[in-house]
């Protein structure tokens, strides 16, 4: 009696902990944070104490240019920025497909700028960026050019190709997986049929790694909008509000400006894109198994 | 697959070293930068001809080292304390996740009461929160809400023995910085787990039941043996995440719980930059995950993958 109550008690017993801890870590905080986005909420205060204001948090945003400023920068890395990561991740992995003495030690190298710290990047791309003794003046200068201001008057393309060192890795590794998991059939017959390089790539290759690169783009678009520590370390937001973004301005609201309510708003504008974005993805996901089946379905039919 | 190694030609060989000098040039350069004093770094000569010294990682660590340091007179960086702090909270945070996780992933395998879709789901929407949003109901639950009253009998306790003021939260304490970490974490970790559960064959474990475990016993003796390459993946993502974060550590820490990156980024803020001596500390903050990448990347790649391409 004693033994099935134990068993049948079992699953619960093993996912009680990790629901309790996501509940009360997690989802309570973002149900607080939207509830504390419609008050008007400074640091000395606790929720409770803080005044009902409705909509004004959000009416506040929504009227205010360096919001509006913030969004654009925002928008502006995060899609420059995983473009120019696609073309060349995906295009490094289509060179270097092949069958290399090495590759594997190639792949460790690469994944390294992904898994040391943003700050420590930030620290690197601050004093190579360094107007006197950083390494790219330095090199203009010796080579007898003009030297740039870089995190001065190109502070955003800066901070995007420092973004662009540390994630394409990310996307080649992830094409070159897909890559070689394709059908070898495919392209052998591409190629028996006379089928240039250049055609296999485009005809053959990139739309059978369709779906795995869509779900990397989308993947590499949600963390674009998350990055926050480089750019903190690299130029502050600064000059002006050239480099801050959302995630920035959020967390400079709240700590410098101690407007809490303005932040959780903001964090909450911030959510709500990057839940659509998500659910795209998941929902893309899906129309792909789908159709996967059908198409799977339709050749049984077929052959039997 | 007995494929032929194809000869290639020179330019790829060429393309192949740029990558690998734009790759790890940068951290190659903090390490060295790491050795110089600061008049070399600044002086403008190039290079590598200069006197390497460890004069740098003296200060960084000065709060720990047991010895007296000739050039400094005073101790103003603490980085041996956040290194400490920042051990103490990725290790920790690690573990609980690990077992957390692992017995989450478990049930949601074998006892089926969600489906597969609504864990990758909810793994995806976790993944999709930035730390910048949690940042504000963070602050104000872990300073207000997740405390104990003073006057309680655990809270009253806890002020008695520790001393301090006011009611006992957990903003400040090393449990507040982890619980955010292990949550944070979670979802992506049951997720990877679940997808190498899934592949153990259930006879075995029934095997074991008829032999007369029980639940506890057949994860414990069948289960977590099979897993061990997911388990490693999941370890070092977790500890990744844990180690490298600054916000949220930064939102919670006192002064004698700070993270080493929170102090790199207060140092970085200074208006005269001490450039040797802040790379010291970058570098000994970057070596956990070089160490990872170099003996483990096969694991990374692992679960790098999975985490896109069965997304």
């Amino acid at each position: 009696m004693s033994r099935s109550l134990a068993n049948r008690a079992t699953p619960y017993l093993f996912i009680a902990p990790a629901a309790v801890i996501m509940a009360l870590a997690l989802l309570y905080p973002l149900l607080y944070m939207m509830w504390g986005s419609f008050r008007d909420w400074d640091p000395t205060q606790t929720i409770g104490e803080a005044e009902f204001v409705g909509f004004k948090n959000y009416l506040t945003l929504f009227a205010d240019p360096n919001f509006h400023e913030s969004f654009a920068v925002t928008l502006k890395f995060a899609i420059s920025v995983v473009t120019i990561e696609m073309v060349l991740g995906v295009g490094l992995a289509l060179l270097l497909d092949r069958n290399l003495r090495g590759m594997s030690v190639l792949r460790t190298l690469f994944i390294l700028p992904m898994m040391i710290a943003p700050v420590v990047v930030g620290l690197m791309w601050r004093y190579m960026y360094h107007p006197t003794v950083g390494t790219f003046n330095r090199a203009l200068d010796s080579l007898g050019l003009p030297t740039v201001d870089w995190l001065g008057q190109h502070a955003l393309l800066s901070v995007i190709v420092a973004d662009i060192w540390q994630w394409t890795p990310f996307i080649f590794i992830l094409s070159l997986a897909a890559l070689q998991s394709l059908p070898r059939s495919a392209i052998e017959a591409a190629r028996i049929d006379g089928a240039t390089a250049w055609q296999q790539i485009v005809y053959i290759k990139l739309p059978l790694m369709m779906p795995v690169l869509i779900v990397t783009c989308l993947l590499r678009l949600i963390d674009a909008f998350k990055v926050l520590e480089v750019i903190l370390v690299m130029t502050e937001g600064g000059p002006g509000l050239s480099t801050e973004i959302l995630a920035l301005r959020i967390s400079r609201t709240a700590t410098e400006f101690r407007e809490l309510g303005v932040a959780a708003a903001m964090s909450n504008i911030l959510l709500m894109m990057l839940l659509a974005l998500t659910v795209a993805m998941f929902a893309f996901g899906r129309i792909q198994e789908a159709r996967a089946a059908r198409v799977r379905a339709a050749i049984e039919q077929e052959a039997g | 697959m007995a494929q032929v190694k194809e000869r290639q030609n020179t330019a790829f060989y060429v393309l192949i070293a740029v990558l690998v000098v734009m790759a790890i040039g940068p951290v190659l350069l903090m390490f060295v930068n790491s050795f110089k004093l600061d008049v070399d770094i600044t002086s403008g000569a190039t290079g590598l001809i200069f006197l390497p010294t460890i004069q740098n990682y003296e200060t960084a660590l000065c709060d720990v080292l047991p010895y007296e340091i000739d050039h400094l007179d005073y101790c103003s960086m603490k980085f041996g304390g956040a290194f400490i702090n920042s051990l103490i909270i990725s290790l920790i945070s690690t573990a609980l996740t690990l077992i957390i996780g692992c017995m989450a992933a478990y049930a949601l395998v074998r006892f089926r009461f969600m489906g597969r879709d609504t864990v990758s789901l909810s793994t995806l929407m976790v993944r999709m929160v930035p730390p910048a949003v949690l940042l504000v109901p963070v602050f104000g639950l872990w300073n207000n809400e997740f405390c104990l009253d003073r006057d309680g009998v655990i809270g009253g306790w806890i002020r008695d023995t520790m001393g301090g003021r006011g009611d006992v939260c957990l903003a400040g304490t090393h449990s507040g910085i982890i619980l955010i970490y292990v949550a944070m974490n979670l979802p992506f970790v049951i997720w990877i787990l679940q997808s190498f559960i899934v592949q153990i064959p259930r006879s075995l474990e029934e095997a074991a039941r008829v032999d007369g475990a029980g639940p506890f016993q057949v994860f414990f003796k069948v289960v977590l043996p099979l897993i061990k390459p997911g388990l490693a993946a999941a370890a070092i993502f977790t500890f990744r995440v844990a180690w490298n974060e600054y916000l949220l550590a930064s939102a919670l820490s006192d002064r004698d719980t700070k993270t080493v990156p929170i102090l790199i980024v207060n140092n970085m803020s200074e208006f005269n930059v001490e450039w040797g001596v802040i790379m010291a500390t970058g570098m000994l903050l970057a070596i956990p995950p070089i160490i990872f990448t170099l003996f483990a990347s096969r694991q990374i790649i692992t679960g790098m993958t999975a985490g896109a391409v069965k997304g």
